[in-house]
């Protein structure tokens, strides 16, 4: 039951997480979800140190650590990345301090073994309100890449939607960790997105192939766990690169 | 008799504690035409910008209209292609239908292939007018445009200010430009 409840989860929050990587790296931001998943292992070093679910530990501690950057970016001109590099090193830094040792590797690196029907039902829920809440905030967000002046001239609310996103990237990489661990949300969202990129023309194909990508991958990736019993997140990664490399084959 | 659709009174924009723009007062009439020229530096992107409330700014601006298309400088647009984003999908920013898309692509002199093309796949002459046509095609009753002739060529740059000059003509438009190029036809 518990590898249902997985393969849901896995087709629901691959396919979120890709669609939203496509945003992602149209913003240049499809690295940034590797530091947030790095933001999240207090919080699931906590979970499992308490035993309650690792994405209601994640959770907390994403969206601290996505406060302080905006706090930092609003107060200095560094680069998102810089700042990101600091709150996420810190992250990891305290995180090492508490975490037992045994607790570690299931931290970094992902566990479905003991999925409930509720982490399913919240994760498939919470899931479908990224799809929404991005397929929403997609095209101005777009636009504003292409100029900002633009955007704001269409009188595109652009610190909300931006605000929005962020949360966007919270939830899925809370919801993340779950399946690939702390050390590896970046490839949830970064990969399949460089896939879909490679094989599109325009942004329809562009957004669609992101989800498609993003959820097949999670979907072999523990079909793959299944039968051999590796770790489910590198698993993951690994099908997710495969399909990059046999995107590049297709490439438009 | 024109009446006015934009009035500066007073205006002082400062930037990172420089004064850029100071007490500066102007009118602009409805179908008219106004350039606003100097050197690089001199403060004439923080005008438009300013004037479609992008900068901060002390004194009166007062349009009479809602209807304002703004066009950044050519360079600021990201061209680089991270996104597949194709031009008919660009115009789908705008909310209008397939027919005024293809009628301001006829008026500016594109071909309706080239909204399959990829934002970024064409070149800065056509860009340019692309660009335009984008800005025109709700029918704005004003257009700014910063540095229209920025990186083209001069038989670009005549196309360019030649479009302006018919869109101003056809649709009664009224127009700020801003350029530091005195060697352009419009200006003449």
């Amino acid at each position: 039951m518990e590898f249902l409840f997985a393969l849901i989860i896995g087709f629901f929050l691959g396919g979120a997480a890709g669609y939203l990587g496509t945003l992602m790296l149209s913003q240049r931001m499809a690295l940034v979800a590797g530091p947030l998943g790095h933001l999240t292992l207090p919080g699931i070093a906590l979970a499992l140190i308490f035993n309650f679910d690792v994405s209601l530990g994640a959770f907390p501690f994403v969206i601290l650590g996505i406060f302080f950057i905006w706090l930092f970016e609003m107060n200095t001109k560094l680069p998102m990345e810089a700042l990101t590099a600091i709150v996420f090193a810190t992250g990891v830094a305290i995180t090492f301090l508490f975490l037992p040792e045994e607790k570690t590797v299931p931290a970094l690196i992902g566990d479905i073994s003991q999925i409930q029907f509720l982490a399913t039902f919240l994760s498939v829920m919470l899931s479908l309100l990224v799809l929404f809440v991005t397929k929403k905030i997609y095209s101005p967000m777009i636009l504003a890449g292409i100029s900002e002046d633009l955007a704001k001239t269409q009188r595109i609310p652009i610190k909300k939607y931006h605000f929005l996103y962020l949360l966007c990237i919270a939830l899925t990489v809370a919801l993340g960790v779950r399946i690939v661990g702390g050390l590896m949300t970046a490839a949830l969202v970064a990969i399949p997105a460089c896939a879909a990129r490679n094989v599109s023309t325009n942004l329809i194909q562009y957004s669609y192939s992101g989800f498609f990508f993003g959820s097949l991958s999670c979907i072999l990736g523990m079909v793959a766990f299944q039968f051999t019993n590796l770790p489910i997140g590198p698993l993951i990664v690994i099908v997710s690169t495969l399909f990059f490399l046999l995107s590049l084959f297709f490439k438009k | 008799m024109a009446g006015d659709i934009l009035k500066v009174k007073n205006l002082n924009v400062v930037l990172d504690g420089e004064e850029i723009i100071k007490d500066l007062s102007f009118e602009v009439k409805e179908r008219e035409t106004l350039i606003i020229l100097g050197p690089n530096g001199a403060g004439k992107t923080t005008l438009l910008r300013t004037l479609l409330g992008l900068n901060p700014y002390s004194g009166e601006i007062t349009w009479n209209t809602k209807s304002i298309s703004y066009l950044p400088p050519q360079e600021l647009f990201q061209r680089k292609e991270v996104t597949p984003l194709s031009i008919g999908e660009f115009f789908g920013f705008k909310k209008v239908s397939s027919e005024t898309v293809l009628r301001i692509f006829s008026a500016v002199g594109l071909d309706s292939s080239l909204l399959r093309r990829r934002f970024g796949a064409v070149s800065t002459g056509q860009f340019q007018r692309m660009l335009i046509a984008w800005a025109l095609v709700d029918q704005p009753k004003v257009l700014l445009f910063d540095e229209p002739a920025s990186g083209i060529d001069i038989g670009g740059q005549e196309t360019v200010y030649s479009l302006l000059h018919q869109f101003w003509q056809d649709w009664n438009l009224t127009i700020l430009l801003v350029t530091h190029d005195t060697s352009t036809d419009i200006i003449r």
